[in-house]
């Protein structure tokens, strides 16, 4: 079986986010790293891959050259492959050109699986897979807590909106999976060593037959007109609770805004 | 005046209160009609002409039902060709954006998500980084694409034609590949929706697993419940409550957050809140930064008397 996993690499949740003055995230700036939510679905791939012989995990991003950290991430966690999509035409891209890309890569490799997070933490969109489903006509089977495949059949459980629905689907398909579906393992140090030895392909546009034009900020079909920081929140008063003091000044608080 | 598509949000017909947001806005940027999948009662119609339904568009759901989102959005992308709308707008849940993301692929049209306010234009406003920026966008090819999240609206009733047509589409075969097999929906607990919610009381590891001064402080003020990723990663509360990054985000006009450090995957969740009221024993955690008011103490003495304190102020 052949998995491939869809991750970004992303600015550090925990660091200064901003914006660069043509209103696109800064990339470069901050520091990157793997998306949280996208190990989960690196660990998934890992889980079907045991219990799978003959499974090969590749790790595929779209991403700007730091972005093979990413990759050997994954790599490290023990996926066997990776693949990395970069061009400078490429940035600034939304949703949907970053989806073309992804399913124009995806084509280029052998898949039963495609197997995604369920979003990235900083554009946390979360409509890439469904947008690869319908790129690359394949079911979608998404946002899965619980992940079972027998034979070509995957069935997932799905916490939906108002109800816990099983998905269940053939492969191949797309997969992605949420951060209930289990803890992402750490690399161990042989796995870190291993990594090193492990093929990464770089592949640019041209390499996937999509034109320039395309993708990128030029070419969005949405556009960002202005970013601001919000005001940082003051810190209002602090009590503390002596001897019930604190429910007392609690009630009188939610009083006086009317909430009582 | 272009039309505007609303797709309902119903469950078994019963039209959510998202779905009169929806109708609200679709009044500033055109004329609205709602799409509704499935078998619509009277009552329903009622509701969505009082909201400002011009028409609305009825879709049998004998080829939706059982299937994962993408038949919906087949439906959505033949009433686009039929009607050629100046935007749609969906509800921003987890289905909501699946369906709003391939029907942009479907249309080659803008997508924006997580629209916490959609004014003429459409321009939305997205809250982004952990709530830290906010965006200001539009869309710029094909129809606009637009999902929105709950509260970025106040219902505001408007009597529409509310013309009832019924639409006959075709489904593909591909669009069936995703079933669902089973379906169990989410027990009632009488308290209001978390998402929707002007009041959410949330409960995280401080909690040490006893949710009830948190559940019954949240009844006081007729409030919904919440939980920090601690509190469901324990097992203590269900997933479907978990605020933050990976679970809902709300916006209410008060949140209280008891046993909750506020790591900044839960201020994702709640940020935006307009008013924050935080109880921890505690005086570093992180959350005391961001509140209006706050209490330094446990939230099993807290708590229960400051319930007691509300319902004797409630007389």
């Amino acid at each position: 079986m052949n998995i491939v996993v869809c991750v970004k690499y992303v600015p550090d949740a925990t660091a200064d986010r901003h914006f660069e003055d043509d209103n696109t995230v800064d990339r470069v700036g901050v520091d990157g790293l793997l998306s949280e939510l996208d190990e989960y679905a690196v660990e998934q791939a890992l889980q079907l891959k045991e219990k799978n012989e003959g499974t090969e995990v590749t790790v595929l991003t779209v991403g700007p050259e730091q972005a093979v950290d990413a990759i050997r991430k994954g790599l490290q966690m023990g996926a066997d492959k990776g693949v990395h999509v970069v061009d400078d035409s490429i940035a600034g891209s939304d949703a949907l050109a970053t989806s073309l890309v992804l399913a124009e890569a995806i084509k280029k490799v052998d898949h039963d699986l495609v197997v995604c997070g369920m979003a990235s933490t900083d554009g946390a969109m979360g409509v890439v897979p469904a947008m690869l489903a319908e790129r690359l006509g394949l079911p979608q089977v998404t946002l899965g807590s619980v992940i079972e495949m027998q034979g070509k059949e995957v069935r997932i459980k799905r916490d939906g909106d108002t109800a816990t629905e099983i998905i269940g689907g053939t492969a191949p398909l797309v997969l992605s999976v949420t951060d209930q579906s289990g803890e992402a393992r750490y690399p161990s140090f042989k796995g870190i060593m291993a990594a090193k030895k492990k093929p990464v392909e770089t592949w640019s546009l041209s390499d996937l037959g999509v034109d320039a034009s395309q993708v990128g900020l030029s070419a969005a079909w949405s556009q960002v007109e202005d970013t601001a920081a919000r005001p940082p929140r003051t810190q209002g008063e602090i009590v503390a609770d002596e001897d019930g003091s604190g429910a007392k000044a609690l009630a009188e608080f939610l009083a006086s805004k009317k909430f009582i | 005046m272009t039309e505007i598509l609303v797709l309902v949000d119903h469950v078994d017909g019963a039209v959510r209160k998202t779905t009169n947001e929806l109708l609200t806005i679709a009044r500033r940027l055109g004329e609205p009609s709602a799409v509704f999948i499935g078998s619509p009662s009277d009552d329903a119609v009622a509701a969505l002409k009082g909201f400002g339904a011009e028409k609305v568009y009825v879709v049998d759901d004998a080829e939706v039902k059982g299937y994962l989102v993408a038949p919906k959005a087949e439906v959505l992308h033949q009433l686009v060709e039929k009607t050629s709308p100046g935007a749609v707008l969906i509800s921003s849940n987890a289905e909501g954006k699946e369906i709003a993301g391939r029907l942009a692929v479907k249309t080659d049209s803008g997508l924006i998500t997580d629209a916490v306010d959609v004014q003429e234009g459409p321009v939305t406003t997205q809250s982004v980084f952990a709530g830290s920026y906010t965006v200001q966008a539009k869309v710029t090819k094909g129809t606009p694409v637009i999902t929105v999240k709950p509260n970025a609206a106040t219902p505001e009733q408007a009597e529409g034609a509310g013309a009832v047509e019924q639409v006959a589409v075709t489904v593909s075969d591909a669009a069936k590949a995703a079933k669902i097999v089973a379906s169990e929906p989410r027990k009632a607990t009488g308290r209001p929706e978390l998402t929707e919610a002007a009041i959410v009381v949330s409960g995280g590891r401080g909690t040490g697993g006893n949710f009830e001064p948190v559940e019954h402080f949240a009844d006081a003020l007729g409030a919904a419940v919440g939980a920090s990723r601690a509190a469901v990663d324990s097992g203590w509360y269900p997933h479907s409550f978990q605020v933050g990054q990976t679970g809902k985000t709300v916006s209410p006009q008060l949140y209280v957050a008891a046993g909750i450090s506020g790591a900044i995957q839960h201020r994702a969740g709640m940020q935006t809140s307009k008013t924050i009221v935080a109880i921890n024993k505690d005086e570093e955690a992180p959350l005391f930064e961001l509140v209006d008011f706050g209490v330094v103490g446990d939230l099993h003495a807290v708590l229960p008397a400051a319930t007691e304190e509300v319902n004797k102020r409630k007389g």
